[in-house]
């Protein structure tokens, strides 16, 4: 088997503060191949977010900066490309959909217009055709009366309409990667369970992969085939999506599991939903040892004198953490 | 805000077609609109119709009141003041938009520099603005003129070298206003999750700029234009009120303006009509702003 389709090994990604280095991201490695979804969880502050924006590079560079790592897109460093070249790859190869529909979209250009200007940067096709081509993306991605649509405004959409605009546009070039950022957090609901089948959907179309970055366990489980766990940085654990749901092996995720609520457990024995005690650490110079230690309720002496590394625990199973060998 | 699609709605409402829309639903700019195109309108071809010289001289009807072979009475000279406010109001309403058009276009360059650039060329554009709004710009614009008059006058001619100078100088006075605007706008535009958005799908710093942060950034300039021109026709009156305008055999809203002052009491008229229309020229200008800035805003329900 070849090479991954997108492979970041060891990628450290830090803000400079008037307080020091921030370590947002200290030492992320995962790989993700065709076709595939990948799931990307975390709570708020572990580096999802900057992970993601590291490979799209969309990072305001001061005061980000990649310090060590690689980005291989199909066996490629894209690290040490420069800007020109990393706008090629930019919705052509690599796409990505933002958390907040509603302010994603420029207020003052049609919904036809910006997709229409997204398909125009990158394919050498004229007005009319980039304009079919709109529709017929439109039309992918299930809105309903598409050939009127395109001419109305943003402000004429709703929040789960303009997600499926946001997924039209960032579609458009047939990208082999989506990049998805928390793409149904702003959503309510029942929308939320529309556009994962929506994504799902696309993806078995298109044939792309899928990153599917979310803090909710639950929309994981639907979507995603592997998981990776994120927290202060760097991966704690990694597994196909049933494996980690049935046994999870870090503490965090066990506890992330835990504390998804049920409403069959809650009624019948009527416990408090479970939370995990503390809080995230601050990633301002962190101190050695496992980043959880201070929440973990398994903790040890050797938790806080080394890194446990990410390793291999079972086929497709990665767990850092120093309790992983029974 | 709007959930459903408007029913009226063809596939061919461009923005022009929406933009007018919405404008004609703002009765005062429309009013606005209309007076102001009449004013032009008048000016352009109320010379052509209107043909009484500007500067005939007849001592036998000193500062008459309106009447039939003077429907805007005469001044002090027995010039016409109708052909004169006609010919005048070319001038002071040229002046206005040229200045105007100076002030924005300056005015927007160096905001959209100093909010892109940011860190020390934004703070040194930002300096320079402040200086200029420092300056006491009264002496300024007077001695400016002083000095470089004669000069323009002859290179360019007595009439077309001082319109340059008085449009140079008066739009180089106002552009501060609409830098900072900019600027404001610049900051806060480019951290929007649409500029992002946009440059994730690979769009050129340029076409980020000139595409999706310059078009959300111009109501506010919209306005502060129109407010430009107003100001600039004031300052056009100012300047030709105390003597440091266009010559004095050529008529200007604010040099027939300064020639009435010293008779108030026997001929109101004279600075009445003048008066007047600068004031609705200023006020129209300001309705159509406010009803452009509207137009222009898709966001807009109306």
């Amino acid at each position: 088997m070849g090479a991954h389709l997108l492979e970041i090994r060891g990628l450290k990604t830090h803000f400079a503060t008037d307080e020091g280095m921030v370590h947002a991201v200290d030492g992320v490695d995962l790989a993700l191949d065709r076709g595939e979804t990948l799931g990307v969880v975390g709570e708020s502050g572990c580096g999802k977010s900057v992970t993601a924006l590291s490979v799209m590079r969309l990072l305001a560079m001061p005061p980000a900066r990649i310090v060590a790592g690689e980005i291989l897109w199909q066996g490629r460093d894209l690290v040490p490309l420069d800007a020109e070249a990393m706008r090629a790859i930019r919705a052509k190869e690599i796409a990505m959909v933002f958390q907040e529909p509603m302010t994603s979209l420029n207020p003052v250009y049609t919904i036809g217009e910006q997709i229409a200007e997204v398909i125009r940067l990158h394919e050498r096709v004229g007005r009319r055709a980039a304009l079919d081509k709109t529709v017929e993306m439109l039309k992918l991605v299930h809105i309903s009366h598409p050939e009127r649509r395109v001419h109305d405004y943003p402000h004429e959409f709703s929040g789960g309409m303009r997600q499926r605009v946001m997924i039209a546009m960032a579609l458009s070039c047939k990208p082999k990667l989506l990049i998805a950022d928390e793409p149904t957090t702003a959503l309510d609901v029942t929308i939320q369970a529309q556009i994962l089948e929506l994504l799902g959907e696309l993806k078995d179309r298109f044939g792309m992969a899928v990153m599917l970055i979310t803090h909710a366990m639950g929309v994981i489980a639907e979507t995603a085939q592997r998981v990776v766990v994120m927290y202060a940085g760097k991966v704690v654990e990694e597994a196909p999506v049933r494996e980690l749901f049935s046994e999870p092996r870090h503490p965090y995720t066990q506890g992330l599991i835990r504390s998804i609520p049920r409403i069959d457990t809650a009624a019948a024995r009527k416990t408090r939903l479970e939370a995990i005690a503390g809080v995230v650490p601050s990633l301002l110079e962190p101190a050695p040892g496992c980043r959880f230690a201070p929440r973990c309720p398994f903790v040890r002496a050797e938790c806080t004198a080394r890194t446990p590394p990410l390793r291999e625990i079972g086929p497709g199973h990665k767990l850092a953490c120093v309790l992983g060998s029974p | 805000m709007s959930g459903s699609i408007p029913a009226s709605r063809t596939a061919s409402g461009s923005l022009g077609a929406e933009a007018w829309r919405r404008f004609r639903r703002h009765r005062l700019a429309l009013a606005g609109a209309l007076i102001l195109g009449l004013m032009v309108l008048a000016v352009l071809a109320g010379p052509l119709v209107w043909q009484v010289p500007i500067n005939e001289i007849d001592f036998t009807a000193r500062l008459k009141g309106p009447s039939w072979r003077h429907p805007l009475g005469t001044d002090d000279l027995g010039q016409d003041l109708l052909a004169r406010v006609l010919y005048g109001g070319r001038i002071s309403l040229a002046v206005g938009f040229a200045a105007m058009l100076i002030a924005v276009v300056v005015g927007t360059i160096v905001g959209a520099v100093a909010g892109i650039a940011r860190g020390s060329v934004d703070a040194a554009l930002m300096w320079l603005t402040d200086l200029f709004l420092a300056l006491p710009q009264l002496p300024l614009l007077l001695l400016i003129i002083y000095l470089f008059r004669d000069a323009l006058r002859a290179l360019a001619g007595p009439e077309a070298g001082m319109f340059v100078l008085i449009v140079a100088v008066i739009g180089g006075f106002r552009w501060m206003p609409v830098t900072r605007l900019v600027r404001a706008q610049f900051l806060s535009l480019r951290e929007k999750e649409f500029v992002e958005a946009a440059r994730a799908l690979g769009a050129t710093p340029l076409r980020l700029v000139a595409r999706h942060i310059l078009p959300n950034s111009l109501g506010p300039v919209i306005v502060a234009g129109t407010i430009d021109v107003a100001l600039a026709i004031i300052a056009e009156s100012t300047l030709s009120f105390l003597g440091l305008g266009f010559p004095p055999d050529i008529p200007t809203w604010g040099r027939i303006l300064y020639d009435a002052k010293d008779h108030l009491d026997v001929a109101p008229h004279w600075a009445m009509i003048p008066g007047g229309a600068i004031f609705l020229a200023v006020l129209s200008i300001n309705y159509l702003g406010d009803g452009l800035r509207d137009a222009l805003d898709p966001r807009r329900v109306m």
